[in-house]
C-alpha cells in the first residue's frame, strides 16, 4: 500500500467560485429537481441514498411492527401462516437488502469519505450516480415482488432450496431484485477503493486517514469480493426455477446444502459489510468527545483487514445443522472464535480510548457508548452461536433472532444514528435540538432492550424462530417484546422528526461544533459543492487535539 | 462537472488513468468470483460423481472445445496488438487488429452456436425432460457445460459490443493515443473473457 | 511512472514489443496442445495432473503480459493475489465439508 504513491499525483485543483454550500445551485448552472437527479456530487448523492434509505427503513420497520402485533398473544389473530412467512421475507430482504448493507457506506461513506480525504469528490463521480439508479432498481423490483406474480415471497430472505425452487410465490423477481442491488453494492465498493488509493491528500499515507476511511476500505473489499458469490447464487435460483438445472434440487443430483454453502460464502462476509462502517463511526466519536487521541490507531486499522479477511472463513456456522460433515463443523467453529479477536481488540481500545477523557455526553457520544454496550451482547451471544453444543440448541430460535438485531440493529442501526448525530452539523449546517435528540436515545435504549434481550431468553427456553404461533409458556416475553417493539418505534419516530426539523429549521451550526481534527471539520458547514476552498495537504495525526485543547481548552 | 462549468471556474480536471485502472480491475475480481462461485459448484460435483462426469464429456465435441481455445488465444493476441499500435500513434493499425479480434470473437461464437444446436438436436439442452432422465452426475454436467459456457459466452457477446463502440470512438478520434484508456481496459476485459475459458477447457472438454 | 506535467496528459506509457507478445500467444499455443495431448494420450490421473498445473501457468502469461501485469506498480499483483486466494480459500474450506462426508 505505501508503494501508491497516489496523494498528490491525482490533485484536483480548486479555484475561484468556490464559496457556498452544495445545496446551491451546482456550478454547472443546472436548477431544481434536475439538478439532483443528474448530480455527480458525492454529498448530494449521500442525501439521496438517506431519502430512500430512510422510507425503505420505515416500510420494513412497519412490517416488523405487524409480526410483533401478531406474536403478542399466542394463536393467529391477524394473519395467516403463509402472511406470516411472507411477512418475515420481506421483512429481511427490505431490511437486509435495501437499508443495512448499502447503508453506512452509502449514506455517510458516500458524504464524508472525500471530506475526511481531503478529495473534492469519489474517484468515478458518475459511477457513483449510476450506483443510484441501480439501487433504486432493485428497489423498486423488490418492492413489485409484494404486487405481482404469486405474490410476496415466502421463503425467507434466505432463500433457502429446495422450497425455493418450487415456491409459487414470486420468488424469481425478489432475488432478481437481490442481484440488482448487489450490482449497486460492488459499484460503490468499487468506488470506495479506487478513491481511497488514489485521492488521499498530500502527505496522507494510509496511516495519516481517519479510521472511518479504514472501516470503508475493508467493507469495501468484501463487497467487491463476495457480493459476486450471491449474484451468481441468485442467478443460478433463478435458472433452476425457469429451465430446472437442478444444482440444488436433490431429485436431479444436486444438493440444498451446496446453495447454502454458496449463500453463506456472501453472507457471512456481509455482515462485516454492515459493522466496519459503524466500528469505524465509533472510532471517529469516541476520541473527540473524550477529547484524546485514538488508543491503538494501528490496531484499530489493522483490525478492520482482519475482520473482513477472517469473515471470510466462517460461513459455515450459520449450517452446524444441516448436515455438513463433523469435519467442517468444527472447523468453522474454531475459525469463527478466532473471528471475534480482532473485535475484542477494538473494544478495548475504545474503551481505553474513553479512560481519563475529558468526556463531554453529547448525543453522539450517547450512542456511541450505547453502541459499544449493545455490540457487546450481540458479540458474545454470536460465541454461544459459534460453540457447537450450545449452536445445537439455540439455532433456528428466537435467541438467533436477538442475536443479530442486537449486532446488526444495535451495531450497524445505532451505528448510521450515532454517525447521523455527529455529522449533522456538517452536512446540513444546522443543528438538531439536543434535548430531544436525548429524550429520543432514551426512548430507543430502553425499548431497544425490551423488544430484543426477551428473544434471547425465549431461545433458549426453545420458542422456534419464523413461527407465527407458539405454546403459551411463551407468552410473557412475548408480549413484553412487542412492548419493547412499540417503545422502540416512538422513539424512532422523535428521533426521525428532530432530524428532519432541525434540517430544516435548527440553528445554524458553526464549522466545528464538536472540536474534531479530521478534515472534514476543516471546511464550512455545510462544504462548498467541491468540498474545500483550498486542498488540504499534509493534515498530519488525524486525531492530534493538542491544537483543540489549545484553542478550546479541556473543559467544554 | 461539464467542461464549461470547469472553464467557468479556473476548475482544471486531472485525469488519473492509474485510478481508472484501478477501477478496471476491481471491475475484473467482480468477473473472477461470478464465475468462481459455478468453479466451486464444478469441484463439489465433479468430486462426488466423476465417474459420470468422465462419461458425460464424451458427448462434448473436443475438437470444436480446442479450436475455439485457439481462437480465443489469438484473439487476445490480436487484442494486445491493437492497443499497443494506438499507444503508438498507429490509429490504422489499432483499427485493423480490432477489427480482426471482433472477427475472431465471431468465430467463436460461430463455433459454441454449432456446438449448442448438436447437443440440442441429441435433446441435451436445459429444461429438456431427456436431462432428468440421466445419471445424476451427467445430468449435473451437462448443465454446467451450459450454464458456464453459456455465462462465458454472454461475456463474449458483451465484449463485441463494447469492442464497436471502442472501435467508433478511435475512429472519430475520441479514444487515442494519449487517451487510450478506454481501449486498454476493454483489452483487458477481453484477456478476461479468454482467461475463463482456458480453464473451462480442460474443466469441460478434456475430462475424459 | 512519472507525475503528469500537464491537464490532460497521461503518463508515459510502457509498451510491451509486439514481437514479446507473439512469443507469448505461440507458448500459449504449445502449453495447450500439452494439456490436450496429455488428457488425449494419458487420460486419468496424468491428463488431470497436467490440465491442473498447465492451466495456471497459461493464467499467467495471459495476466503478465498481454493484462500488463507484470509491469505495473505492485499494488496491482497484490490486489489480483487477495482475489485468488479468497476464491481459492473459499473453494478449499467448502471442500472440508464435502470430503469428509
Amino acid at each position: 500500500m505505501a508503494a501508491d504513491n497516489a496523494a498528490g499525483t491525482a490533485t484536483i485543483h480548486t479555484g475561484p467560485g468556490y464559496t457556498g454550500s452544495y445545496f446551491d445551485t451546482p456550478l454547472d448552472g443546472r436548477t431544481g429537481l434536475w439538478s439532483w437527479l443528474t448530480t455527480t456530487d458525492h454529498k448530494r448523492i449521500g442525501l439521496m441514498y438517506l431519502a430512500a434509505m430512510t422510507t425503505f427503513f420505515l416500510v420494513g420497520a412497519s412490517l416488523g411492527i405487524m409480526m410483533r402485533l401478531e406474536l403478542l398473544n399466542p394463536g393467529l389473530q391477524y394473519v395467516t401462516h403463509k402472511q406470516y412467512n411472507a411477512m418475515f421475507t420481506l421483512h429481511g430482504v427490505i431490511m437486509i437488502f435495501l437499508f443495512i448493507v448499502p447503508g453506512i457506506p452509502a449514506i455517510l461513506g458516500n458524504i464524508i469519505l472525500p471530506l475526511q480525504l481531503g478529495a473534492e469528490d469519489v474517484a468515478f463521480p458518475k459511477l457513483n450516480l449510476l450506483s443510484w439508479y441501480v439501487y433504486m432498481a432493485g428497489a423498486v423490483m423488490a418492492v413489485t415482488s409484494l404486487f405481482t406474480g404469486g405474490g410476496a415471497p415466502d421463503t425467507g430472505w434466505t432463500f433457502y432450496a429446495p422450497y425455493s425452487l418450487r415456491a409459487g410465490t414470486n420468488v424469481s423477481l425478489a432475488v432478481m431484485a437481490a442481484f440488482v442491488l448487489g450490482f449497486s453494492s460492488i459499484l460503490t465498493g468499487m468506488n470506495f477503493i479506487t478513491t481511497i488509493h488514489r485521492l488521499r491528500a498530500k502527505g496522507m499515507g494510509f496511516f495519516q486517514m481517519p479510521l472511518f476511511c479504514w472501516g470503508l476500505y475493508a467493507t469495501s473489499w468484501i463487497q467487491v469480493i463476495a457480493t459476486p458469490v450471491v449474484g451468481i447464487t441468485l442467478v443460478l435460483l433463478g435458472m433452476e426455477r425457469w429451465v430446472h438445472i437442478g444444482f440444488f434440487d436433490p431429485a436431479r443430483g444436486g444438493g440444498p446444502i451446496l446453495y447454502q454453502h454458496l449463500f453463506w460464502i456472501y453472507s457471512h462476509p456481509v455482515v462485516y459489510v454492515m459493522i466496519l462502517p459503524a466500528m469505524g463511526i465509533i472510532s471517529e466519536i469516541l476520541p473527540v468527545f473524550a477529547r484524546r487521541t485514538i488508543f491503538g490507531y494501528k490496531a484499530i486499522a489493522m483490525s478492520s483487514m482482519a475482520i473482513a479477511g477472517v469473515g471470510y472463513l466462517v460461513w459455515g456456522h450459520h449450517m452446524f445443522t444441516v448436515g455438513m460433515s463433523d469435519t467442517a463443523r468444527w472447523v468453522f467453529s474454531l475459525l469463527t472464535f478466532l473471528v471475534a479477536i480482532p473485535t475484542g481488540i477494538k473494544i478495548f481500545n475504545w474503551v481505553a480510548t474513553l479512560y481519563k477523557g475529558s468526556i463531554a455526553l453529547e448525543v453522539p457520544l450517547l450512542y456511541a457508548v450505547t453502541w459499544i454496550f449493545l455490540f457487546s451482547i450481540g458479540g458474545l451471544t454470536g460465541l454461544v452461536n459459534g460453540a457447537l453444543s450450545t449452536d445445537i440448541h439455540v439455532h433456528d430460535t428466537a435467541f438467533i433472532v436477538g442475536h443479530f438485531h442486537y449486532t446488526m440493529f444495535g451495531g450497524a442501526g445505532i451505528g448510521l444514528i450515532a454517525g447521523m448525530h455527529y455529522w449533522f452539523p456538517k452536512i446540513f449546517g444546522r443543528m438538531y435540538d439536543k434535548k430531544t435528540a436525548t429524550v429520543a436515545w432514551g426512548i430507543i435504549f430502553v425499548g431497544f432492550n425490551t423488544l430484543y434481550f426477551p428473544m434471547l431468553v425465549l431461545g433458549i427456553m426453545g420458542m422456534p424462530r419464523r413461527y407465527a404461533d407458539y405454546l403459551p409458556k411463551f407468552h410473557t416475553p412475548h408480549m413484553i417484546s412487542t412492548f419493547g417493539s412499540w417503545i422502540l418505534v416512538t422513539g424512532l419516530i422523535i428521533m426521525i422528526v428532530n432530524l428532519v426539523r432541525g434540517a430544516r429549521r435548527g440553528p445554524k451550526a458553526p464549522d466545528n461544533p464538536w472540536g474534531g481534527t479530521t478534515l472534514e471539520w476543516q471546511t464550512t458547514s455545510p462544504p462548498p459543492q467541491l468540498n474545500f476552498a483550498r486542498t488540504p495537504e499534509n493534515p498530519g495525526d488525524p486525531y492530534d487535539f493538542t491544537r483543540i485543547i489549545a484553542e478550546r481548552g479541556q473543559g467544554r | 462537472m461539464s467542461t464549461q462549468a470547469a472553464a467557468a471556474t479556473g476548475h482544471v480536471v486531472h485525469r488519473d488513468p492509474i485510478g481508472a485502472k484501478t477501477g478496471m480491475w476491481l471491475f475484473l475480481f467482480t468477473e473472477l468470483l461470478l464465475f468462481g462461485g459455478l468453479f466451486v459448484i464444478y469441484t463439489v460435483y465433479r468430486h462426488m460423481h466423476g465417474a459420470d462426469f468422465h462419461e458425460a464429456a464424451h458427448e462434448l465435441n473436443k475438437v470444436m472445445g480446442v479450436t475455439n481455445t485457439f481462437v480465443l488465444l489469438t484473439s487476445s493476441l490480436t487484442m494486445v496488438l491493437s492497443v499497443a499500435a494506438l499507444q503508438r500513434g498507429l490509429k490504422g493499425r489499432s483499427l485493423q487488429w480490432l477489427a480482426v479480434t471482433f472477427l475472431l470473437a465471431c468465430t467463436f461464437l460461430v463455433i459454441k452456436f454449432f456446438e449448442w444446436r448438436a447437443k440440442y438436436h441429441h435433446h441435451i439442452f436445459p429444461g429438456n425432460p431427456h436431462l432428468a432422465e440421466l445419471p445424476a452426475g451427467e445430468d449435473l454436467f451437462f448443465n454446467l457445460y451450459f450454464m458456464m459456457t453459456g455465462l462465458h459466452g454472454i461475456h463474449v457477446v458483451i465484449g463485441m459490443i463494447v469492442m464497436s463502440v471502442v472501435f467508433a470512438k478511435i475512429r472519430s478520434g475520441s479514444v487515442n493515443a494519449e487517451r487510450h484508456g478506454t481501449l486498454e481496459y476493454t483489452g483487458l476485459y477481453w484477456h478476461l473473457v479468454d482467461l475463463i475459458w482456458i480453464f473451462l477447457l480442460p474443466l469441460f472438454y478434456l475430462t475424459n | 511512472m512519472h507525475d503528469s506535467h500537464a491537464a490532460g496528459h497521461e503518463e508515459h506509457v510502457h509498451i510491451v514489443p509486439d514481437g514479446t507478445q507473439v512469443l507469448v500467444w505461440v507458448g500459449l499455443l504449445i502449453l495447450t496442445a500439452i494439456t490436450v495431448g496429455a488428457s488425449v494420450w494419458f487420460p486419468g490421473h496424468v491428463g488431470v495432473g497436467v490440465a491442473l498445473v498447465v492451466t495456471p501457468i497459461k493464467a499467467a502469461l495471459i495476466l503478465m503480459f498481454f493484462m500488463h501485469l507484470k509491469y505495473e506498480k505492485p499494488v496491482f499483483r497484490w490486489m489480483f493475489l487477495v482475489a485468488v486466494v479468497i476464491l481459492a480459500t473459499v473453494m478449499g474450506l467448502t471442500f472440508f465439508d464435502y470430503s469428509h462426508r
